[in-house]
């Protein structure tokens, strides 16, 4: 086969595999090449970021099912398969995760500086990972990537992390594991009762989804993947890791997990938990929301007490997540797509802040508040990029979040208006504690003295700051472009939703507490 | 009396279906002949001859080929599940003695008695696993049983290694004491010891109900419990397992696993279903009990050895799993696992042999501070099987697990496999802490100096590597060869 049908025909499984050959062709560099090692990570991901192009420009707005499928017998005597599709819910997360790899390659030029050839096989592998997460669409294929970036970030924490990266790579492996195991067997039972119902053993989730499942049974299947995916949300109460993770990662540990997978566990919330278990998601949403708007209030009440810089961003990403699962179990589309578009804002918006952070770090090698201030007058091109990103995260209209945000809102709006009437308090602290930072570093006289002779962004700083600022302003002023690619996917998860939510009610009677529905004995 | 005719085709069937385990005796034989002649410094080749010896005894299996073999009227059976229990069995020999051949150099064990030792133990295994009659697998158990105990207290200047055989001897003898009353109470009421023809009389003697006979089959589940170190007659495994020459630390680990996992289920697919829930609700707590105490204990170990020994109880439990599930789907995932165990756990062992310098505190998890980056490719396959037995994917151990599990949910042993994943996740703690030491620790000034690793060596490093990988990306062929082993069981 020539390269170009190649690329016709396996487009999705180049975009997989592209990374993980890449890291396999490193192994092969000595050791000592630092800048050769560094350079060729970062052709491997813009070839990759280039590909994804490709997939974008051969989308088809019009279809709502998976494109560019892919199929491949894998263990057929269990009916096993190696499935890969793209559709309008995952081709934004996709692009994101290949458009904030180069970049963060980019950034970690001077910041890395010990086993470069390990950190970029590992930066590579969880590439692969995470493409193959949002890609893999049989049961499966999912839990073999999804737990295969547990072991790359375990590494990128535990060796080039701060001081406590030992006790925060370990926290963080456990704790998603542990989430995640349940899922596994929940898999397992959903394959069952595919099989039991149908005579077929498949992991194929296209499938899957035209099951209906009964409630008592759907009951325990979310349970169990709600677990999964609000530990890597992570949710209010499931958030304890994160803040340790982020705080010891280094800074493009940081960034791939804020932008990247913490989306997983939105993204498997929307792909698996809801479309596959639609009535028990629909019965546990005042739960998942006043979880969701606690962690939006909470999230940013603690980022506003904060002392270090990169803990207070880290809070503020489970004040924005919170965002993103309220519009998510809004259920409808302005809240849905609302969600999608602020998983990739929430991935730009806290990957750049990570990043500005990462900045003033490595010329500091503090993140303490109080050493800084005044910085826009030592740092003028900073302080602009800081200003933008700031802005942006708040969701000052103009930016990429306030779109996202705002769809949000109206979404949660019109199905329970005091959720986004409480929501809505959380931008303003999100301005309060956002903005309280930015005075309190780069506002004001010059306090500390050995600010005074930082140097301001350099030309590779400003070239991965730039197509940050980019996207922010261009999903800000102008986000037709991404939603419409997201309409007729969305519009028939919504519909395919409430179908099987009232065929799997058949039968039910009107007005049936959940206490009766669940455990209300055998039907 | 009349004299019993020469039935020549019969002997010559016999002999045939146990060609493997001739080959590994005359291989033991020649070991030890040779070792009279051969002068001290020409010892090494006894591990070849030894090596040889399994290679030539693998290609025997694969000549003789799925197809069934009654041997010794109905004593002993090659049939798919032999075919696939034996190629597990001389898979742990070969990669043992391949890693022997380094291990017998440091550690001075390099002796005629060592190998062929070893090679005997081998074909006790391949007995029991095959015997279709119980007394042919207490026999098969007795000569796995012994050389080992002998093998455990090789190193007889090491108070530990000493330590360590005692223990295993008496809790062992008091072991086939069990197992053999066992025996003995099942015959005195059947009248047989054979395995297929006692399931048989089950349903017709409404056997279910009766005490002696229940009695019986407990005291024979004792037996292999002990035997495969199942909660709680595990109490010998960790001094013995940390005391054994590390070589045959590894050998034990996954040989005496496969060699008793494959005669219990040969003993619990048959009859088990007919003895109605008792019996499964007792292995259900013996499984829950195994990977909970296992894991637990690992948790608190600072000597990897000994926590690989932990670990090894462990993961009796999860294969008990399958055979909690007691169906064609649960035994083939115990089989399947056990193949993978082999190559992961004799990988692991394998390196830490390189890493430690010395027995005994040179597996202190302190002395592997520093080693991932000195030393990437030990560091990197060490992390490799460790992934593999925490059973995260892309490895041979998530594929295994996976089964496992998987057979438990399908008959209806939710709770069984939900204890089972959470396990697995604690697991991970203990697992991870030599990466953490390797990699994540800042190394001392010194890293202390692996062992150079011999050609051997080497290569049963990669074999093992190889395997869990293969395994765990496409496992598709070896799962269909265990179905197929497990359905002729059946027939």
């Amino acid at each position: 086969m020539t390269g170009v049908a190649l690329l016709d025909h396996h487009l999705l499984s180049v975009l997989i595999a592209l990374p993980m050959i890449g890291a396999a062709l490193l192994l092969f560099f000595p050791r000592e090449g630092g800048s050769a090692i560094r350079n060729f990570t970062l052709l491997v991901t813009i070839a990759e970021f280039l590909l994804s192009l490709a997939v974008v420009a051969r989308f088809d707005v019009a279809i709502a099912g998976m494109q560019l499928v892919e199929r491949a017998p894998w263990i057929p005597q269990y009916g096993i398969s190696y499935i890969v599709g793209v559709d309008g819910i995952s081709l934004w997360i996709l692009m994101l995760t290949t458009f904030i790899m180069p970049i963060t390659i980019l950034s970690t030029w001077s910041a890395v500086s010990r086993n470069v050839k390990e950190f970029m096989v590992f930066m590579l592998v969880l590439e692969t990972a995470m493409v193959g997460v949002f890609l893999a669409t049989d049961l499966f294929l999912f839990y073999i990537f999804w737990e295969l970036v547990l072991i790359p970030m375990y590494f990128l924490i535990g060796v080039w992390g701060g001081e406590r990266r030992i006790y925060a790579a370990i926290k963080f492996f456990l704790y998603t594991f542990a989430g995640s195991v349940l899922m596994l067997v929940a898999i397992i039972a959903l394959y069952f009762h595919h099989h039991a119902v149908t005579g077929v053993y498949t992991m194929d989730l296209m499938k899957l989804y035209e099951l209906t499942i009964p409630v008592n049974l759907q009951l325990w299947l979310f349970a169990a993947f709600f677990l999964a995916f609000a530990f890597k949300v992570p949710m209010f109460p499931f958030h304890t890791w994160l803040p340790d993770a982020h705080v010891e990662a280094p800074t493009a540990g940081s960034v791939i997990l804020a932008a990247v997978l913490l989306k997983m566990g939105t993204y498997g919330f929307l792909r698996f938990a809801m479309a596959l278990f639609p009535v028990a998601a629909a019965d546990w949403t005042p739960l998942i929301a006043v979880l969701a708007v606690v962690g939006i209030l909470y999230g940013a009440l603690v980022a506003m007490v904060q002392k270090d810089v990169k803990k207070l961003v880290a809070y503020s990403s489970v004040s924005h997540l919170g965002f993103v699962m309220l519009g998510l179990f809004a259920f409808n589309l302005q809240g849905i797509e609302g969600a999608i578009l602020q998983m990739v804002n929430h991935g730009v918006s806290t990957g750049a802040l990570f990043l500005i952070v990462g900045i003033i770090y490595e010329r500091r090698h503090t993140r303490l508040i109080s050493e800084f201030g005044g910085l826009s007058k030592v740092m003028p091109l900073f302080s602009l990029c800081f200003m933008v990103v700031t802005l942006s995260s708040i969701g000052v209209p103009g930016t990429n979040g306030f779109v996202g945000e705002f769809l949000i809102l109206l979404g949660a709006f019109k199905v329970q208006k005091w959720y986004a009437v409480v929501a809505a308090t959380g931008v303003i602290f999100a301005a309060v504690y956002m903005l309280w930072m930015f005075q309190r570093v780069m506002l004001g006289k010059v306090t500390n003295d050995e600010n005074l002779h930082l140097s301001d962004m350099n030309g590779r700083e400003v070239a991965y700051m730039l197509p940050l600022l980019l996207f922010i302003l261009w999903i800000g002023v102008y986000p037709q472009p991404f939603l419409r690619r997201m309409d007729a996917s969305v519009n028939a998860f919504v519909t395919r939703f409430e179908a099987k939510k009232q065929a799997s009610l058949a039968g039910s009677p009107a007005g049936e507490t959940m206490l009766v529905r669940y455990f209300g004995g055998k039907k | 009396m009349t004299p019993i005719p020469f039935d020549q085709a019969a002997l010559v069937q016999g002999l045939c279906s146990i060609l493997p385990e001739l080959v590994v005796i005359a291989t033991a034989i020649a070991v030890l002949l040779a070792d009279l002649v051969l002068p001290e410094r020409g010892k090494k080749s006894l591990c070849h001859l030894g090596i040889a010896g399994t290679a030539v005894a693998i290609l025997a299996v694969l000549w003789l080929g799925p197809g069934r073999i009654d041997g010794f009227s109905g004593m002993i059976v090659h049939d798919g599940m032999g075919l696939f229990i034996t190629l597990t069995i001389l898979a742990t020999a070969l990669l043992t003695l391949l890693m022997g051949t380094g291990y017998s150099e440091w550690e001075g064990t390099q002796k005629g008695e060592f190998y062929a030792l070893l090679l005997f133990s081998t074909a006790g295994m391949l007995f029991m696993a095959k015997g279709t009659d119980l007394m042919t697998v207490f026999l098969g158990l007795e000569t796995m049983s012994i050389p080992i105990y002998c093998l455990v207290g090789f190193h007889r200047n090491r108070i530990t290694s000493l330590e360590g055989a005692l223990k295993y001897f008496l809790l062992g003898a008091f072991a086939s004491g069990f197992l053999l009353y066992g025996i003995a109470l099942m015959y005195s009421v059947t009248g047989t010891t054979k395995i297929p023809a006692i399931a048989g009389m089950i349903g017709d003697l409404r056997l279910y109900g009766n005490p002696v006979f229940m009695v019986g089959v407990g005291l024979l589940l004792v037996g292999f419990a002990f035997k495969v170190s199942l909660v709680p007659f595990h109490m010998w495994t960790p001094d013995a397992y940390q005391g054994a020459p590390t070589v045959v630390t590894a050998f034990m680990a996954a040989g005496v696993k496969a060699a008793a996992f494959a005669a219990l289920l040969r003993v619990t697919l048959l009859t088990f279903p007919a003895l109605g829930p008792v019996m499964t609700n007792i292995l259900w707590v013996l499984a829950f009990l195994t990977m909970t105490v296992g894991n637990l204990s690992a948790l608190l170990q600072d000597n990897v050895k000994r926590m690989l020994a932990y670990s090894s109880i462990a993961h009796a439990g999860y294969i008990l799993v399958g055979l909690v599930s007691g169906d064609v789907a649960g035994a083939q995932a115990a089989l399947f696992y056990l193949l993978v165990y082999a190559f992961m756990n004799l990988g692991a062992f394998g390196v830490i042999m390189l890493l430690a310098h010395r027995e005994d505190d040179g597996y202190d998890i302190g002395n592997f501070t520093g080693i991932g980056f000195r030393y990437p490719v030990l560091g990197g396959l060490l992390t490799l099987f460790l992934v593999s037995l925490a059973g995260i994917p892309p490895t041979a151990g998530f594929i295994g697990k996976f089964y496992l599990f998987s057979a438990a949910v399908k008959n209806g042993y939710v709770g069984l496999a939900v204890l089972g994943v959470l396990n697995s996740a604690v697991s991970i703690y203990y697992y991870l802490r030599p990466v953490v030491y390797m990699y994540m620790l800042p190394a001392p000034a010194e890293v202390p100096v692996p062992r150079p690793p011999r050609t051997a060596f080497s290569l049963a490093l990669c074999v093992s590597a190889a395997a869990v990988l293969v395994l765990g990306i496409a496992p598709r062929s070896v799962l269909a060869f265990a179905e197929r082993s497990i359905l002729s069981l059946l027939m």
